[in-house]
């Protein structure tokens, strides 16, 4: 028997399971629950996508910059310094983030955006930085060499090989954004977090897996999405994806 | 042409100042290849890269072309020198054709020209442009790789060209190769170029000129072989190596040390043969040719005396043959391997122009040599 002949029995074997478990929920009424919260799993779905992709796309366009300004040779001294303390934030659990930005900024979308944006920061800041430090030397003495002003090199030269681990920065930062955005209905912000925090409170496990389990599923899109995305856009000379 | 005058470098580091390159002072005639050539740390690098500014200099100037560029602008300086490094450098999220193409692209070409010469370049390294342009770095050897490399110097066509240890990750077989097509390249394009090595034999093989550097100091600048045979003191010597004068020989070609050809036909009598191999004083034999002056074999000596006939009756077959165009390490390899201390020498058509023998050779190598006209130009280089 070969592997192909193994693979394709467990599929059949994974299927049925998965047949089973769903008759099995079926019949537990699990899924009728979970159906009557569609119209509230639908409306703050949308409101927990609108805080991932503000927050997110706020954090892609300050990190990026941030980090490609820190690559400079003339930023070099602070550069290290400045890494450092980004580090040390990450470290600020994303709850006390939320609850700072709630004490400056009152409670709603707002500090929620501002929160999860500041907590997806660094993921982006530290892989466009790295990922642009690591563009190997003689790429940059090449290029130099051949008369390229620094701007023509960052463009040309070093993003695009960069692109890759920039892209994976960004893929962290979104999958710890949609996961941490739960947290923002503790400060007004709404999201699916409503659904798992009454649900908690209330003793509710259907209204808790109501708000986990789309949640779950959005990380898992978000990622793929992403790395769809790196897929398409990273030059193909330098894309593990795809050689 | 590329003169350097008082070029220097001082580094400072956290152990107190370091003379990289110490009032260095050259000059590259148009359309000859510089090595320079030295022990690592000599500062033979740092030369090369102050030209183009990769290593902005502490003090000195550099002159193209007879112009100062010390005003010009990094850019416009650095786009007008073709730059090979030792790491190649293509740019991997380019296609080849893209990687030849950014210095036009840069100086603003339009598509249909730069491709064209993208084209262009790919043949003159001797790469197919159907199945290389639309490839990337990665999906080519470390031999190709350089090729692209070299091509993408050459590609907006600048009169000067930098070569930073550039066959030096290249194994040893193909290095030889591209080495002899990098030859043939510059035969036709003239560039004047400088090219940074630390194998002899790499500069012996590529040079019209080699500067030996040693701790920031050009100790020696001169032609190959007045390098090998007039080492100026110990290091140089001890550089060059022992066999310095065996490497002399890969510098000469046959038609610079051969005789003129003396030779019997199969209808002469082997005393005619005789008689003629005492009148030029041959103590061994006479080459013997057919009609079309082509070599066929040789009369011993030996035999001429001692038997009566003719000689297309009494002759031995050849043993080696060389072409003119050889160098003499070729000769002397093939003399040892046949077991032999002369040589016929043939024209690319076969007919026998000439012969060799380890005498000549000998003679040639213990005689100071010069090429035509060099003697004085070398001399004033060495005043410089």
């Amino acid at each position: 028997m070969g592997k192909p002949a193994i693979k394709r029995y467990l599929y059949i074997i994974g299927l049925i399971l998965m047949f089973l478990i769903g008759a099995e929920l079926q019949q537990d009424g699990f899924i009728d629950e979970m159906l009557s919260y569609q119209e509230d799993v639908i409306y703050l779905a949308w409101q927990h996508i609108e805080l991932v992709a503000l927050s997110g796309s706020i954090a892609i366009l300050i990190a990026i910059p941030l980090g490609i300004l820190l690559s400079r040779p003339r930023l070099a001294h602070i550069a290290e310094t400045a890494m450092q303390g980004l580090n040390i934030g990450t470290t600020v659990p994303t709850l006390a983030i939320l609850a700072l930005s709630m004490s400056l900024l009152g409670i709603g979308t707002l500090p929620a955006v501002f929160g999860l944006c500041i907590a997806s920061l660094l993921p982006i800041v530290r892989n466009t930085y790295t990922g642009l430090r690591e563009v190997p030397a003689h790429l940059k003495e090449a290029a130099s060499g051949i008369g390229m002003t620094a701007n023509q090199m960052l463009l040309k030269v070093e993003l695009p090989n960069a692109l890759f681990v920039i892209f994976a920065g960004i893929r962290i930062a979104l999958a710890v954004n949609v996961g941490t955005a739960p947290l923002a209905f503790l400060i007004g912000g709404g999201g699916l977090g409503e659904l798992i925090f009454t649900g908690i409170d209330l003793d509710e496990p259907y209204m808790m897996l109501a708000g986990a389990i789309p949640t779950a599923l959005m990380a898992i899109l978000v990622d793929i999405l992403i790395a769809a995305l790196a897929l398409l856009i990273v030059p193909k000379g330098v894309n593990p994806l795809r050689s | 042409m590329i003169k350097i005058d008082n070029l220097t470098k001082i580094f400072d580091t956290p152990n107190g100042p370091v003379t990289a390159a110490d009032h260095i002072q050259m000059e590259v005639p148009e359309g000859e290849i510089c090595v320079l050539l030295g022990p690592s740390g000599c500062g033979k690098t740092t030369t090369l890269k102050m030209i183009n500014r990769i290593i902005p200099p502490t003090s000195g100037k550099v002159f193209i072309n007879g112009q100062d560029t010390t005003g010009l602008n990094t850019v416009d300086l650095r786009r007008n020198i073709g730059y090979v490094i030792q790491q190649i450098g293509l740019f991997p999220n380019m296609t080849i054709e893209e990687n030849i193409a950014i210095v036009p692209k840069l100086l603003g070409w339009d598509a249909a020209r730069y491709q064209a010469r993208a084209k262009e370049l790919l043949e003159m390294v001797a790469l197919d442009p159907s199945v290389f342009l639309k490839r990337f770095p990665k999906e080519l050897s470390g031999g190709q790789q350089q090729r692209v490399g070299v091509a993408r110097a050459l590609a907006a066509d600048p009169p000067v060209m930098l070569m930073d240890e550039p066959f030096g990750a290249i194994d040893p077989i193909n290095r030889e190769v591209i080495q002899d097509e990098f030859l043939k390249m510059q035969q036709e394009l003239k560039k004047t170029i400088m090219f940074v090595s630390h194998d002899i034999d790499e500069a012996v093989k590529m040079a019209n000129r080699i500067a030996i550097f040693r701790d920031g100091k050009l100790v020696q600048y001169d032609t190959p072989d007045d390098l090998l045979a007039h080492p100026k003191n110990k290091f140089v010597e001890d550089f060059v190596g022992d066999d310095r004068a065996l490497k002399r020989l890969r510098l000469v070609t046959v038609e610079q040390v051969m005789e003129k050809p003396v030779s019997v036909t199969p209808n002469e009598t082997l005393e005619q043969a005789l008689k003629r191999m005492e009148d030029h004083g041959y103590t061994h034999a006479i080459t013997m040719v057919n009609d079309q002056q082509q070599p066929i074999g040789y009369v011993s000596k030996g035999v001429a005396q001692t038997t009566k006939g003719y000689c297309g009756e009494h002759y031995f077959g050849l043993k080696g043959l060389a072409t003119v165009g050889d160098d003499l390490r070729k000769i002397a390899s093939l003399m040892f391997t046949h077991d032999t201390t002369w040589m016929p020498c043939v024209d690319a058509q076969g007919r026998l122009v000439g012969q060799i023998n380890q005498r000549g050779i000998t003679h040639y190598l213990g005689a100071t040599y010069h090429r035509d006209g060099d003697q004085a130009l070398s001399q004033n280089l060495k005043l410089a």
